[in-house]
Order: C-alpha cells, then sequence, then structure tokens
C-alpha cells in the first residue's frame, strides 16, 4: 500500500524534476559529475541519500525493485530503503537480481550478469576520485576541465613503489570514453570490468556530495593501469563455502576464536540461485 | 489567456511524468531508440511527444526558448500555465523548442562551460517523423549501431568535436521521442 501522506516516491515534483535533469546531463556527458541540489531525506547522510534521491527520480508503480547492501538483501541498509520504496511508492520488490528493473546498490555489482532495460542506482560517498590527492573543488574541477589527471598516476605509482604493486583495491579509479576520470564508488575493484559495455544504465548518486553521474549502456569503462602494472581484478583466492562458487566475489568470515573462518558469496542472491541449484561448498548443507 | 491555456496537462503528474522521464532516460542514453509518450495534449502546432517532454523537464527555474511559429500566445499562455517557465531568448535558454529549421542557427544555444559543462541547452527538435533510417550513430548508449533519421548531420558531428561541451537533442514526432546526446558520433551513410 502507497502511504497516501507522501507524493508518489517520496519527492516532490519540483525535486524529481531538477533531479531528472541532472540525471539526464549526466547520461549525455559520461563520468562527469553534475551538480544537484540534495535535499534532506529521512535517513543519515552515508545511508545512501543519493542513491534514494535518483531512485526516486527514475521509479515508475510497475518497477520492481532491488536494494543490496554489500551485496545482500537482508542487511539493515537494503531491508530500509526497500521498504522505504515499497511505503511512499508502492512498488514490487525483489531479491533476484533477473527479475528486478531497477536495482539500488552500496558497494557491489550484482554478480548475475545484468540485462538491458535494467537500471542500477549507486549509493556514493565520495564521487570525486581526485578529492582525497586534492581537497580543493576549485582545482580539482580545473583538472578534469583540462583532463589533468597525472596525479591519480602519481598515486597509483606511489602504490607500486611502496608495495610493489596496485594496492588500491575498492574504488579503484576508471576512465570513462577516454575522457572523464571517474570513482566507481567503493565497489571492489574485482566488479571494475562489470562497469564497462554493461546492457544495464548505471546511475550515480552522491547525496552529501550534491552530485550524480552516469553511465550510458555500452559505455567504454576502462581501469587506470600501467603498461608494466596492469589492472587485477582480484579476490579472495577461495571457493564459496555455501555454493562452491569460483568466480564470485567473497566475503572472509571468522565462525569461532580458534582462528577458524569462512568465505562466502557477497551476492546474497547468486549464492542462494546456486545452494537451490544444488551447488554444495565446504561447509554447506545440501538444499533440502 | 484562454481557458485553453488550462487544458491538456497530466491528469495525474507524478504519475505521467515518472512514465515519460523513464521514456526521456531511455530515449537519451540509447540514442537511436524511439519510444512512445503520452498524456499531455499541448496547442498546436506542439506535438504530444514536445508537449510531454516539456510538463516533464521544464519549470520556473528552466528558461525556455521558442522559435519560430512555436513562438504563438497559444504556446506561451500553455506553458506560462502549466509550467511557469521563463520563455527567452536563445542565448538564455535551458531548453528550445521548434523545428529544426526553426532553431538554426544552433550555434547560438548554450554549449556549456569547459568547467560545468552540464550548463548547456537541450534542443527539443519536431519532425514530421522518426524512423532507425537514415544517419548511423556509434557512441555510448550504442551496442553496435543504431540509424535514426536526423533532419542534418554536419551541425551534429560539430556537436561531437565539442565534446564534453555541446547541445543535447530530443527528436519529437506525433507521440514519439527519440534522443541524441552530445556524445553520440554521427555519420552520413
Amino acid at each position: 500500500m502507497t502511504d497516501q501522506a507522501y507524493n508518489f516516491a517520496y519527492l516532490d515534483e519540483q525535486t524529481k524534476r531538477m533531479i531528472r535533469r541532472a540525471i539526464l546531463k549526466g547520461v549525455a556527458v559520461p563520468g562527469y559529475q553534475v551538480p544537484f541540489a540534495s535535499r534532506e531525506m529521512p535517513m543519515p547522510y552515508g545511508w545512501g541519500t543519493g542513491g534514494v534521491q535518483v531512485t526516486a527520480a527514475c521509479l515508475v508503480p510497475e518497477d520492481r525493485l532491488k536494494v543490496i547492501d554489500q551485496g545482500a538483501d537482508d542487511t539493515t541498509n537494503a531491508v530500509s530503503i526497500r521498504k522505504f520504496f515499497q511505503r511512499v511508492a508502492g512498488v514490487a520488490v525483489t531479491e533476484a537480481t533477473q527479475e528486478a528493473t531497477l536495482i539500488q546498490t552500496r558497494h557491489r555489482i550484482p554478480d548475475t550478469s545484468l540485462s538491458a532495460g535494467q537500471i542500477l542506482v549507486y549509493q556514493v560517498p565520495i564521487p570525486e576520485p581526485l578529492r582525497f590527492l586534492e581537497p580543493r573543488e576549485s582545482e580539482t574541477r580545473k583538472m578534469h576541465e583540462l583532463e589533468d589527471y597525472g596525479l591519480m598516476h602519481v598515486k597509483l605509482y606511489e602504490d607500486i613503489a611502496r608495495h610493489g604493486q596496485i594496492a588500491t583495491s575498492y574504488a579503484y579509479p576508471v576512465k570513462v570514453e577516454d575522457r572523464y576520470v571517474m570513482d566507481p564508488s567503493p565497489i571492489p575493484k574485482f566488479d571494475n570490468p562489470k562497469l564497462s559495455n554493461s546492457p544495464a544504465l548505471q546511475l550515480f548518486g552522491a547525496g552529501r556530495e550534491q552530485r550524480i553521474y552516469a553511465l550510458p549502456p555500452f559505455t567504454h569503462v576502462v581501469s587506470l593501469d600501467f603498461d608494466d602494472h596492469p589492472f587485477v581484478p582480484s579476490k579472495a583466492d577461495h571457493a564459496c563455502d555455501l555454493c562452491d562458487a569460483s568466480d564470485s566475489y567473497l566475503d572472509e568470515v571468522i565462525i569461532d576464536d580458534q582462528g577458524g573462518r569462512m568465505f562466502v558469496c557477497s551476492d546474497t542472491d547468486y549464492c542462494g540461485g546456486r545452494r537451490a541449484a544444488g551447488h554444495v561448498g565446504r561447509l554447506g548443507e545440501e538444499a533440502i | 489567456m484562454t481557458l485553453l491555456a488550462l487544458q491538456g496537462g497530466f491528469a495525474d503528474a507524478p504519475i505521467a511524468s515518472a512514465h515519460a522521464f523513464r521514456a526521456a532516460l531511455t530515449a537519451l542514453s540509447q540514442p537511436g531508440q524511439i519510444l512512445s509518450v503520452t498524456g499531455a495534449a499541448p496547442p498546436a502546432p506542439v506535438s504530444v511527444a514536445a508537449g510531454v517532454l516539456l510538463l516533464t523537464l521544464v519549470d520556473g527555474t528552466t528558461p525556455v526558448h521558442l522559435a519560430g511559429r512555436y513562438d504563438c500566445a497559444a504556446l506561451r499562455d500553455w506553458l506560462t500555465f502549466h509550467t511557469g517557465a521563463p520563455l527567452v531568448a536563445p542565448e538564455a535558454a535551458s531548453f528550445a523548442l521548434g523545428t529544426w529549421a526553426d532553431l538554426q542557427p544552433v550555434g547560438r544555444f548554450a554549449q556549456g562551460l569547459p568547467d560545468y559543462p552540464d550548463r548547456s541547452c537541450t534542443l527539443i527538435v519536431e519532425m514530421a517523423a522518426l524512423s532507425n533510417t537514415g544517419s548511423r550513430l556509434t557512441g555510448p548508449g550504442i551496442a553496435d549501431h543504431a540509424r535514426l533519421n536526423l533532419p542534418e548531420v554536419a551541425a551534429f558531428q560539430a556537436n561531437r568535436a565539442r565534446f564534453p561541451l555541446g547541445f543535447d537533442a530530443f527528436f519529437t514526432a506525433a507521440d514519439q521521442i527519440a534522443g541524441l546526446p552530445r556524445s553520440t558520433h554521427v555519420e552520413d551513410f
């Protein structure tokens, strides 16, 4: 049931128009961070206020919404955002990646391949990839204008000088269509290859920082690297202990105080789907 | 203002504009796709699709330029009543409406600034019909290539050459819309 005290999808129409115009500019200039007048939402900054505003501006009543937090459908952030939109937009919800028309995500891209017509909305904490290298907005804006991304390569080089390899493992910077360097939000770098040439539309919303950016379907996205230190999408070198998947991103879980641990898929829908199909991992039990 | 200006808006604005925006989003993120929209009944000579786009995207914060015969009293009244958008000269417009001939020269519309390429104009170009024939489109949003009957090629090639500056365009005919962002490469074929 939609709560009739709210406009459809919570935001007022004037706000949605403003956000929608920003999304269209973002789509037209892939990777460029479009400023928008972010509103206060009924949840704190850092809980996905940017993603929620983008989702609210995109939702239609026929949508089937999936919300994930680090790959999981059943964590606090995911559950509360899903309930929020069930209440204020009356949309159907699902946990199945393939059935969803709009997926809001915090820090993961689903392991199940996305398809044409789907929209993936990312929650972004710090949209500016250069921010930790240059704190002044006036300077980073100029760097984007001049395509001056040398500083980012210096940062990756310093990783190599100190650690012998590029130590950046999440929020790994990418270059979009050979123009803008973009922060893909704090997804593990394992997910970076899925950004490029995705059949789904990818939208990024940063509420506190008031930026929206986008990757249209089939946009060319390259992770920054060096000829002699090519980009490697890494993951834990194990198979999932529940579903035995060796191609999914894994979380490490401490299971006792004797140093025991297990690795499980971070994508709960992917893992559950595999277990239902009969795959059993090291610590898994046969599905009944 | 006549009573006519008060009619032809969205019956259920939140739902109608949500559907219209999804169509506009699909059109601009997948150039070459032609989609149908409904819900607006703007005065002649405006197409239903252009009326829907205006009601969905335009408000008091977005100056609009009406070009050629679209700069008529009926449309001025209709747009003012339903959106409150200021009607301005081409140089100051966030949105511009007209036929391709009316909108010439397109160089006078805002192209964005090098540090703020989003401060650019969006053209709503009224067409007789839309079809997936003619110019060959490649770029973001397009898997291999797409086709769209653009009114001209050279202007859109020049627009792409200025990337990330440039204007974005929606093409409208009857109840159909298609989009062409500045990121699309256009070739005559």
